[in-house]
């Protein structure tokens, strides 16, 4: 069955407070040099073979990802990349 | 005047909205989030707590329910809809109103009485209140700060579309200290302080959010 990879991660532009926080604990392991965490969310979706890529830009961009705050990925894992057009 | 009140799973704050329009003089209407009958009423509240569990983004999954689509339906015919927290937070995901509410700067809950400036009076839900009054309304959030990109927010501050804003700034870092917008019509209108926790001095901090409730009953009768 396909496999596809969703990635959403806020905008540039929009305040990430929860990665900042991520980069601040990073010293505490003793790692220095991570300038910047942005946290994001990650769905793997197995579909059928009905679900062609324009289904699968509407379910990113219409639900998983709220296009106001986020960018999103989408890809097939075992097929190639595909990217919003 | 009918005004619905709709339950998603997750609501909490669907009884006190009920109690807030029955306090106004109107008749509330509860609505079911999995169906798409608005039960003939004037106008709707969408309110605070976790529908879903705020699973995936506040609001988001909420937005996507059948009762939603009928009252996006409704709201371009002009019907008031009011969006409080949670509400606010679907309103925005549903694209009924610009922009989105994201965690708060401070990563914190956030529980306090906030003082909040009343920005705009032209709205069907803030007619009843002077121009610029200072109200005070109980703030709950975790997701309560408002952002937008440039263009939205010269558009909502040049069209007199910001209703309430934070006085003292924005605890949650809401950009331009947004507590509340309205649609372009001034129809629609969300804010994340709750009035329907301020409609009596023996459980809220004032009544000031009775100011709410009465105004749409201004703007239905009118």
């Amino acid at each position: 069955m396909p496999r596809v990879v969703v990635d959403v991660v806020p905008k540039p532009e929009i305040l990430d407070p929860q990665g900042q926080a991520i980069a601040r604990a990073l010293p505490r392991l003793g790692i220095d040099g991570v300038l910047e965490v942005r946290q994001g969310k990650h769905f793997e979706l197995d579909v059928d073979d009905t679900v062609d890529d324009d289904a699968l830009h509407r379910i990113a961009g219409e639900l998983l990802a709220n296009p106001v705050i986020e960018d999103w990925t989408v890809r097939r894992v075992e097929d190639e990349a595909v990217r919003r057009p | 005047m009918r005004i619905g009140v709709i339950t998603f799973p997750g609501s909490l704050d669907d009884v006190d909205a009920t109690r807030a329009v029955r306090s106004a003089g109107a008749e509330p209407v509860a609505l079911w989030h999995a169906e798409d009958d608005l039960r003939g009423v004037d106008a709707v509240i969408v309110p605070g707590g976790f529908s879903y569990g705020d699973y995936l983004r506040a609001g988001a999954i909420a937005s996507h329910q059948p009762v939603l689509r009928s009252v996006a339906a409704a709201a371009r015919g002009g019907m008031p809809v009011l969006g409080i927290c949670n509400g606010f937070q679907i309103l925005c995901e549903a694209g009924l109103l610009p922009g989105a509410l994201v965690r708060n700067s401070g990563l914190h809950f956030l529980c306090r009485d906030q003082r909040l400036r009343v920005e705009s009076t032209a709205t069907a839900w803030s007619s009843q209140f002077e121009p610029g009054a200072e109200i005070l309304l109980p703030l709950k959030s975790g997701e309560g700060r408002y952002v937008a990109n440039a263009s939205t927010l010269a558009e909502l501050e040049g069209e007199g579309r910001v209703v309430f804003r934070y006085v003292g700034g924005a605890p949650n870092g809401a950009m331009n200290d947004i507590a509340g917008i309205s649609s372009a019509d001034g129809r629609v209108v969300g804010l994340m302080p709750h009035p329907e926790h301020a409609i009596d001095l023996l459980t809220g901090p004032s009544d000031d959010g009775l100011g709410l409730f009465r105004s749409v009953l201004d703007a239905l009768v009118g």
